[in-house]
């Protein structure tokens, strides 16, 4: 059984494989492709942010050359504050802060408890259960979307005053179902099952409880898996699209992903849009390249079959 | 496994002591009770909204349920399944969700495989473009189907940059010739960097004396590609094509923004249908039928590869 903290594949990490030495051409057309294909991967992007700070005028003028990926020319914020002008802005990222926010640290603690009471526990059939955990890992959710829709659109919803029919249109919609994460409690239960028992076990003679011993002792020693929990639950709830599109109507519980789309049928300029895509997009790249090397291994650790 | 062991060791515990032993089987029931505690807003969470939904799809899918209706749906038998297989609009859907399959697993895994290749060495830079290979995978496909949509104009980037080099590109995605190519290239240039970080993972548990002894023993780059690090590959094999094939049939958000599954219905997916007619149409039913054959297809694609590679290990 492979365990999680085993992977150590990192961007960063170049120890991995001894240089070979071998000069003259070769490894200078490496070198080339290599370059090739960031322009590939890394134009397309400079080109979306480059655009925001355009007029859309600007954009076209430049597409003809090297400029289309350079900030030149007749630069301006006026497409941000298109973007806020044209829709609450503002309210959508504060939905989708708050909807992967509660998804992700609600999530954490769901999942890795469900996993200390599968890994430590005498949880009764805890065989099963975790063969069913396993089991759902397959079914897509595009599956279940349309059915679930249905689902929810019968199931009682207590408004703060009194139960409705229906959770549609709501906060709680687009972050209840995705709390619990099949891929998730494997992951905790893998790595829980690599912290010596030895541990709890004298955390037990000294009267200890469960709970104590999972909040004090095994969630501390759990770092890595709690990072690979975070990032692994975190990018598909701020990527949420095709769900939030169906049970979203108000903009008030509206996610910046359903927003761009809405965004883009109000008739707006290109360089609009090219904004409204940078400034949902940068903060996460830029999260992305400060901690790198948890995004990698926790990419590497989706790959790892137990 | 680690239950056997587990279950020893806690017998050795029971029989340690006379003193701990009433103690410990009151606290095996404490015990019991606080793992159910623990457990449950997990399995409470995963049986509403996932098994659940998984039942009602086997359900919904043999009655005329609609998604908004005060009368509720009735039995209707295969109905749903005899409109699906005569709709037009369903066959259309199938081929390409099955096209973009056929395409995506082996050209992006294989594109992935060689860059990760490329990228598997300690040379200046390699952080460098391994980071920026990876950045597509970070930003949503959402703003990359907005992006590409404004590249894919006929105006556009992608045709200028063509023109450049003598080529007259094609109105991308107004052409049904060249749409679903369109959507295609896309997203290979998003997910690319995952599958290459799944690739590079799996290349650094071959341990370098395989590679020192291949060399030793005068074996060329290719060589040593083929009889080491071809087979070393083979478990993240496994899982890389399932995980691409998974994604690949769940193809809809690039449609839904991009094209809404034209022109001529040249860009709909299995997904996409199931979406217009469960949501738009409301027609909660027929929605799960669809819904129902996807599901079908990626139980039989995911059975057959597992079966595949299964015989595989049982020849080795």
């Amino acid at each position: 059984m492979t365990s999680l903290h085993t992977q150590e594949t990192t961007v960063s990490d170049v120890r991995a494989r001894p240089t070979r030495r071998t000069g003259g051409a070769v490894p200078t057309l490496l070198f080339v492709a290599k370059i090739l294909l960031a322009l590939v991967f890394g134009l397309p992007l400079v080109f979306m942010i480059v655009s925001s700070f355009k007029p859309d005028l600007q954009i076209f003028a430049d597409l003809n050359g090297i400029q289309a990926f350079l900030p030149v020319g007749d630069l301006t914020l006026d497409n941000y504050t298109g973007v806020f002008a044209r829709v609450p802005f503002a309210q959508f990222l504060l939905n989708s802060v708050m909807i992967s926010a509660i998804t992700v640290v609600v999530g954490l603690f769901v999942n890795s408890m469900a996993a200390f009471a599968l890994s430590r526990m005498r949880l009764p059939g805890r065989r099963v259960l975790l063969g069913v955990i396993l089991a759902t890992l397959i079914v897509p959710f595009e599956v279940v979307a349309l059915p679930l829709l249905w689902w929810v659109n019968q199931l009682p919803y207590f408004d703060g005053t009194e139960f409705v029919q229906g959770w549609l249109d709501t906060y709680a919609v687009q972050i209840v179902p995705f709390i619990a994460n099949a891929f998730s409690i494997f992951l905790f239960y893998q790595y829980f099952d690599s912290i010596p028992r030895e541990l709890d076990e004298a955390a037990r003679v000294d009267g200890a409880g469960w709970f104590r011993i999972y909040r004090s002792i095994v969630m501390p020693l759990s770092g890595p898996a709690i990072a690979t929990a975070v990032i692994l639950t975190f990018l598909p709830a701020w990527n949420q699209y095709l769900w939030p599109l169906m049970v979203t109507q108000s903009e008030s519980v509206r996610p910046v992903m359903v927003g761009i789309d809405y965004f883009k049928q109000l008739n707006v300029s290109w360089g609009q849009i090219m904004a409204y895509a940078s400034i949902i997009t940068v903060p996460v790249l830029a999260l992305f390249i400060a901690f790198q090397r948890s995004f990698v291994n926790s990419i590497a650790a989706s790959g790892v079959k137990g | 496994m680690s239950t056997l062991t587990r279950q020893t060791r806690t017998d050795g515990d029971e029989q340690q002591g006379h003193d701990l032993k009433p103690r410990s089987v009151r606290g095996q029931g404490k015990e019991r009770a606080t793992a159910v505690t623990m457990f449950l807003p997990a399995a409470i969470l995963i049986v509403t909204f996932l098994i659940i939904p998984i039942i009602l799809t086997f359900v919904l899918a043999f009655t005329n349920t609609r998604l908004i209706s005060p009368r509720p749906g009735t039995f209707i038998g295969l109905e749903n399944f005899s409109n699906l297989f005569t709709d037009d609009t369903f066959w259309a859907s199938l081929r390409n969700t099955i096209i973009f399959t056929v395409v995506i697993v082996p050209v992006q895994s294989g594109v992935a495989l060689v860059i990760a290749v490329l990228v598997n060495s300690k040379m200046r830079g390699t952080t460098f473009f391994r980071t920026v290979y990876f950045l597509p995978v970070v930003t949503s496909i959402v703003v990359v189907s907005m992006l590409w949509l404004f590249m894919y104009q006929k105006n556009g980037l992608i045709n200028i940059l063509l023109a450049k080099v003598g080529i007259a590109g094609p109105d991308w995605l107004g052409d049904p010739r060249w749409s679903l190519f369109a959507i295609i290239v896309m997203s290979i240039w998003q997910a690319m960097g995952f599958h290459m970080i799944i690739w590079l993972s799996g290349l650094q548990t071959i341990p370098a004396e395989l590679y020192e002894a291949a060399s030793l023993d005068g074996a060329s780059r290719w060589q040593q590609f083929v009889n080491v690090t071809w087979p070393g590959l083979r478990a993240t094999r496994v899982f890389i094509l399932i995980t691409i094939t998974i994604a690949a049939f769940g193809l809809f958000s690039q449609v839904n923004i991009m094209t809404q599954g034209g022109p001529l219905d040249s860009t709909t997916t299995l997904v996409f249908m199931t979406v217009r007619a469960g949501f738009q149409q409301q027609q909660t039913g027929y929605a799960s039928a669809i819904a129902l054959v996807f599901f079908v297809l990626v139980l039989a694609v995911t059975l057959i590869q597992n079966f595949l590679t299964r015989d595989k290990e049982a020849n080795r």
